[in-house]
């Protein structure tokens, strides 16, 4: 039951760590909740599907169908959270100015959300996946099916607990920081989940330059720690990189200010006295 | 500029493509949630093709941290896993869902 438990806890983690950053970062945005609660739903959902088609997405493109699927899945969540960073460069000031005037925050908090929403939803498919197909073969294997399905099951409340945490953790922040807080957080996260997907493909065969391995701290602390996986989700942390995840790395978190900066210097669309 | 651009598209599209013929084909099976050989060797250096046969009726996670490898298999299925080029060494390897039983290493040498 307790290995149960740690395997699911481990993925629910991952997914909750994005899901608290996100709740971080809208935080007195109204309906976010319903909006964060749409990603997990329509994640189980998708995790669900996925797990289901887990075979097919498998054995397609030449065996190489899981790690392309894998690589888009974040691909598309690290598009989601530029368009948020770039967003929130743009507007983020007269947001903070605007937070009493409940009309435009609704219109304009919007827009984001979908972004965010997004974002928590591949996550959740991302690792729910897995926990679906793993307490699938509980129940499919029968043997002592109950008690590893109780491991499960306070896996997931633990994941969801840890969530709370995180999320606790970041509203301790003061308020005027917490705008540069959680741009930082999710540029970083962006970069990770980039350099994670630019291994999938990788795996899948392509793009297989630059594979020699950096550095590695594994002595300093270990991707298999739960240190490690924290750092892992949070910031990407790998303790053996190799040169193109340290490229695409570094190169997310370049776009991501590159584009932050455009974003911010757009003159905003000016009413026209004709 | 414009040869420019268009050799860089025309490198964008070779990098892109899949790598063509492995250096060899290695198979491992996984049979009441253990893998054999549960010790697999291979030429370093190289880039290697595993097929892991999941031979059991229940979903497995082929999962290794050494080798950045995280592959989710279903029941009786199989996959491939692309490793290397590998610098000499021992790479461990388990089954996520069954790490108890479920483990091996991959040696490179």
């Amino acid at each position: 039951m307790l290995g149960a438990l740690i395997i699911v806890f481990r993925e629910v983690l991952e997914a909750g760590l994005i899901v608290g950053i996100v709740m971080a970062a809208t935080r007195g945005v109204p309906h976010r909740g319903r909006w964060i609660v749409f990603g997990i739903i329509g994640g189980i959902v998708g995790a669900t599907v996925v797990a289901v088609f887990a075979g097919a997405i498998s054995e397609a493109f030449q065996g190489s169908g899981q790690e392309l699927f894998n690589a888009a899945v974040l691909a598309v969540a690290v598009v989601m959270l530029m368009w948020h960073n770039a967003w929130m460069a743009r507007h983020g000031r007269e947001i903070a100015a605007e937070m009493r005037d409940i009309g435009a925050a609704v219109s304009e908090g919007a827009r984001p959300l979908t972004a965010l929403a997004i974002v928590v939803g591949l996550a959740v498919l991302r690792e729910g996946s897995e926990v679906v197909l793993f307490l699938y073969g509980i129940f499919a294997s029968g043997t002592s099916g109950m008690s590893l399905l109780v491991g499960g099951l306070l896996g997931v409340a633990a994941g969801a607990a840890f969530t709370l945490l995180t999320y606790g953790g970041l509203l301790a922040i003061p308020t005027r920081y917490i705008f540069s807080v959680t741009t930082w957080l999710i540029a970083l996260l962006a970069a990770g989940l980039a350099a994670q997907s630019v291994q999938f493909l990788n795996n899948g065969g392509y793009f297989l330059v630059l594979g020699s391995t950096v550095w590695n701290t594994s002595w300093l602390l270990s991707d298999g720690s739960i240190l490690g996986r924290l750092l892992h989700t949070l910031i990407g942390y790998t303790d053996r990189p190799t040169a193109l995840q340290l490229v695409v790395y570094l190169g997310t978190l370049l776009a991501m200010y590159v584009l932050m900066r455009i974003a911010r210097y757009q003159p905003q669309r000016q009413e026209v006295a004709v | 500029m414009r040869t420019l651009l268009t050799l860089t598209a025309v490198a964008l599209a070779l990098s892109f493509a899949p790598a063509g013929a492995m250096a060899a084909n290695y198979t491992l099976t996984l049979k009441n949630h253990r893998f054999t050989p549960s010790e697999i060797k291979v030429p370093a250096n190289k880039r290697v093709k595993l097929t892991v046969v999941n031979e059991d009726a229940t979903p497995e996670e082929f999962d290794s941290d050494a080798l950045r490898v995280e592959k989710v298999l279903a029941g009786k299925s199989k996959g491939t896993v692309r490793i290397g080029p590998l610098k000499a060494g021992r790479y461990p390897f388990v089954g996520e869902y069954h790490e108890d039983t479920a483990k091996g290493v991959v040696v490179a040498e």
